[in-house]
C-alpha cells in the first residue's frame, strides 16, 4: 500500500469517481429508451458483427453497408408498406455473440439476424437462431463446417464457404503453374476458420498434385511475423499460401515486402480493405474474393457510388455481403408477403433467385444453404502500374465461367455433407 | 550442425524484436515507479503516435514525423498528467487502473471515429528499405534502424536518470517520496516530465512500427500487454531489468516460433508465470518501500 496516502485525498477521489459513475449510469438510463423506439408497423432486423479486435475493420464496412441498404429500401417505400428497422450490435467473441443474438430475438423481437465474420461466433449464433426459429444470414464467416457438420435449418450463407474460396483462387494458381509438383508453405490462423480452411486447402492442393512443405499455426494476437518470415525463407517453397484473416493479413503483407522475400504469395481467404491498408508497394499475390469494386455491372456501380456518397470511401467485399443480405431478406418478404422466418426459409429453399450485383443471379443451395454465385481471383498490380489507392489489382473473369454450373466451385457431398436436424 | 542455424536465427531475430516492446515498457515502468499508476492507456499513446506519423509524413516527411509526433504526444501526455493522472497518485491503485483503462478505450474509439476502423496505408520510406544478410540470416535494414534508435533512446534515458540532477530527484522520488518532500522538493513537475518522456517514447515506438505493422485503432492493444509483461518480468524500478526482460521475451518468442508456432504468444505469459513464481518482484526488481 502507498506509504504517503492521506485519508482526505483518498476519500475525495473515491467520492468523485462514485459521483461520476452515478452520472454515467443516469445518462445511460435516459439514453436507453431513445434507442429502441419500437413501432408496431416496422419490420425488425438485427445486425451483429465484430467492431473491435482483428476483425473490427471489416465489421465497420459490414455495419455501414447494411445501414445503406436499409436506407435505400425505406426510401423506396419499405417492404409491404412497412419500414425496415435495423438494430445493430457488436460481437467481440462467441460468448457475447450468442448472448446478444438471444437478446435481439427475445427483447427486440427481430425476425431475421444478419452479419458476423468470425466462424467461431457464427457457430454460437447458429444455435440461438435454430432454437428461437429466427432467420440468420451469415455474411462473413467462411468455415465449411458451418455448411456441413454444424449446418442449421435457419442459417443461410451469403459469404462463400472456404471450399469456394480455395477452388476460385486455385484455378488461377493452376494457370500460373503454382500447384502441380510444387511445394506450398502455409500460415494458418489458429481458430475455427483457419483450421477449417487449412483442411480444405490441403485437400485441394493434394488432389491437384501439390506438395505441402509445412504449416505454422499463427495465434490471432500475433502482430510481428518476422519469426515466420525466417522459417519461410529457410523452407524455400514455390508458393506461400495464407489462411489468415483480418488485420493479420495487413501485417503479413507489410513485413513480407520489408524482408524482401520473393516467393509467390497466394491467399485462400481475403478482404480487400486489408490490402488497401498495407500501403503502396506492399500488396502482392493472388487472392480470392466474393466481390470487388471493379466489377462492371450496373448493380455494382450503383452500390459503389451510393456507398461512396454516404461514407466517402470505397466499399469492399465485406460491405457487399451485408448490403446484399438485407436486400435479399426484403425481396423474400415482398415475394412471400410474409415476415414469418419459416416461410422465408421455405422460399429460399425453393431456389429463389437474387441479384448479387454480379453478371449472374445467385440462389441458396437447398441442401446446405450456401449461396451459389460467381467469385473472382484478383492479382496484385506491380507498384508502377498503380494509379490510385483502390485500384491495386486486376481481376479474373467470374469463376465459374458463364458456361459452367455455379455449383462447380462449391463443396461436394463427399467433401462437406450437411444434414439438417428437425 | 545445420539444424541449429534456424533456431539460432530465431533467437537472434527475437533478441532484436525485443526492442519493439522496450520503448513502451520503459515508459510504463517509469510512470509506475514514480507515480504508482499502471498506465493502461500507454498503448493508446503508441497508437496516436503512429496515426500522427501517417498524417504528418505527407507534409514534413518521415524524419520530421519521427521528431514532431512524439513531441505532440508528450504535450498530450502533459495535459493528461496535469488534469487526470495527478489526482490518483495517492489514491487506491484500482482507481488509476479504471481511469487509464477508460482513457485507452476513449482513445481507441476516438481514432476509430476520426480515421475509420480499417487499417490506413503507410510504408517504409524508399530510402530505408532493403535487407541485410549475415550468412543465411536475413534481416530488414529498417529494423536495424529501429534497433539503433531504441539503443540511443535507452542510453539517453539512462544518462538522464543517472547523470543529471533531474535523474537524482526522480530516483529518490521512486524510493522515498516523503523524504524528497521533506527536503523541500516538489515531485509534481518531475512527475509531469516523467509522464511526458514515457508517453513520448511510446509515440516514438508508434512512429517506428507504423511502416511495418497495420495502422489501425486497436494497434495499441496489440502491444500494451507484451510491454506490460516485459515490465513485470524485468522487475519494477529496475531500468536494466526491463531492458534484459525485453531481450528475454523476444528470444522466448523466437524459440517458441521455432518449436511450437501456435504458442508463440502464449510462451511469453508462461515465462512470466515462471519468473513470478521464483522471483515475485521480477528478475531484477528492487524493493521499493512505498509498494511493500
Amino acid at each position: 500500500m502507498t506509504g504517503n496516502t492521506t485519508p482526505d485525498h483518498k476519500s475525495l477521489s473515491r467520492r468523485t469517481v462514485l459521483k461520476a459513475s452515478a452520472g454515467i449510469t443516469a445518462l445511460g438510463a435516459i439514453g436507453a429508451p431513445a434507442i429502441s423506439y419500437a413501432q408496431a408497423e416496422t419490420i425488425k432486423i438485427g445486425h451483429i458483427t465484430p467492431r473491435t479486435g482483428f476483425l473490427g475493420p471489416l465489421g465497420e464496412y459490414a455495419a455501414q453497408a447494411v445501414q445503406l441498404a436499409a436506407e435505400e429500401i425505406n426510401a423506396a417505400g419499405g417492404v409491404l408498406g412497412r419500414r425496415i428497422e435495423l438494430i445493430l450490435d457488436d460481437s467481440p467473441n462467441p460468448q457475447q455473440a450468442s448472448a446478444k443474438a438471444e437478446r435481439l430475438v427475445q427483447r427486440d423481437k427481430i425476425i431475421a439476424l444478419l452479419g458476423e465474420i468470425s466462424s467461431a461466433s457464427a457457430l454460437a449464433i447458429a444455435q440461438v437462431v435454430q432454437r428461437e426459429k429466427v432467420l440468420f444470414i451469415n455474411t462473413g464467416a467462411n468455415s465449411d463446417a458451418l455448411r456441413g457438420s454444424d449446418c442449421q435449418k435457419f442459417m443461410f450463407h451469403i459469404e462463400a464457404q472456404n471450399s469456394m474460396y480455395v477452388k476460385a483462387v486455385g484455378r488461377s494458381l493452376i494457370r500460373d503453374g503454382l500447384v502441380s509438383g510444387k511445394r506450398w508453405y502455409s500460415l494458418t490462423a489458429d481458430y475455427a476458420f483457419g483450421h477449417d480452411l487449412l483442411n480444405v486447402a490441403k485437400r485441394y492442393m493434394a488432389a491437384n498434385g501439390g506438395n505441402h512443405a509445412g504449416d505454422d499455426l499463427i495465434p490471432t494476437d500475433l502482430a510481428d511475423f518476422s519469426p515466420f518470415l525466417l522459417k519461410i525463407r529457410q523452407a524455400r517453397p514455390d508458393v506461400v499460401c495464407l489462411n489468415l484473416a483480418g488485420t493479420q493479413i495487413t501485417n503479413f503483407l507489410k513485413q513480407y515486402a520489408e524482408f524482401g522475400l520473393t516467393f509467390p504469395v497466394a491467399g485462400f481467404g481475403f478482404d480487400t480493405a486489408l490490402a488497401w491498408g498495407a500501403g503502396r508497394g506492399n500488396f502482392g499475390g493472388i487472392w480470392p474474393v466474393v466481390w470487388h469494386h471493379l466489377i462492371d455491372t450496373p448493380g455494382s456501380k450503383s452500390f459503389v457510388s451510393g456507398f461512396q456518397r454516404k461514407y466517402n470511401r470505397m466499399p469492399e467485399n465485406q460491405a457487399w455481403g451485408d448490403y446484399c443480405s438485407l436486400k435479399i431478406v426484403a425481396q423474400a418478404i415482398a415475394e412471400t408477403r410474409a415476415t414469418d422466418p419459416v416461410k422465408i426459409v421455405e422460399h429460399f429453399e425453393k431456389g429463389a433467385k437474387f441479384d448479387l450485383l454480379k453478371t449472374r443471379e445467385g440462389y441458396f443451395r437447398a441442401k446446405d444453404h450456401q449461396m451459389m454465385m460467381e467469385m473472382y481471383a484478383i492479382t496484385a498490380l506491380p507498384a508502377a502500374q498503380i494509379r490510385n489507392q483502390y485500384d491495386i489489382f486486376t481481376s479474373s473473369p467470374p469463376v465459374p465461367a458463364a458456361n459452367e454450373s455455379l455449383e462447380v466451385i462449391a463443396a461436394t457431398d463427399d467433401e462437406n455433407k450437411c444434414t439438417f436436424r428437425a | 550442425m545445420p539444424d541449429l542455424i534456424p533456431l539460432l536465427s530465431q533467437i537472434l531475430n527475437g533478441l532484436l524484436a525485443g526492442s519493439y516492446y522496450l520503448m513502451i515498457a520503459l515508459g510504463l515502468s517509469m510512470i509506475f515507479s514514480l507515480g504508482g499508476i499502471v498506465n493502461l492507456a500507454h498503448g493508446a499513446f503508441y497508437a496516436i503516435g503512429a496515426y500522427l506519423a501517417v498524417t504528418l509524413a505527407d507534409r514534413i516527411g518521415f524524419g520530421g514525423a519521427l521528431v514532431v509526433s512524439p513531441l505532440i504526444v508528450a504535450v498530450i501526455g502533459m495535459i493528461v498528467e496535469r488534469y487526470l493522472l495527478r489526482r490518483f497518485y495517492t489514491a487506491d491503485p484500482i482507481l488509476g487502473l479504471l481511469l487509464t483503462f477508460g482513457l485507452a478505450m476513449v482513445a481507441e474509439q476516438g481514432l476509430r471515429m476520426a480515421y475509420g476502423a480499417a487499417p490506413i496505408p503507410f510504408s517504409i520510406p524508399p530510402e530505408l528499405r532493403g535487407q541485410v544478410f549475415i550468412g543465411d540470416f536475413v534481416y530488414s535494414r529498417y529494423r536495424l534502424i529501429i534497433l539503433g534508435i531504441t539503443a540511443l533512446s535507452v542510453l539517453g534515458l539512462w544518462l538522464l536518470l543517472t547523470r543529471t540532477a533531474f535523474g537524482k530527484v526522480v530516483r529518490a522520488g521512486v524510493q522515498n517520496p516523503d523524504m524528497v518532500g521533506a527536503l523541500g522538493i516538489s515531485l509534481k513537475p518531475y512527475m509531469t516530465a516523467v509522464v511526458m518522456i514515457g508517453v513520448g517514447l511510446a509515440a516514438l515506438a508508434g512512429v517506428l512500427i507504423a511502416p511495418i505493422a497495420g495502422v489501425h485503432p486497436a494497434m495499441g492493444q496489440e502491444i500494451i500487454t507484451f510491454a506490460f509483461v516485459v515490465v513485470v518480468i524485468g522487475g519494477l524500478g529496475s531500468f536494466w531489468g526491463v531492458v534484459a526482460a525485453a531481450a528475454i521475451v523476444g528470444m522466448t518468442r523466437g524459440v517458441a516460433a521455432h518449436f511450437y508456432p501456435a504458442a508463440t504468444e502464449a510462451s511469453v505469459y508462461l515465462l512470466m508465470v515462471l519468473v513470478l513464481l521464483m522471483r515475485p518482484r521480477g528478475l531484477f526488481g528492487e524493493r521499493i518501500q512505498k509498494f511493500e
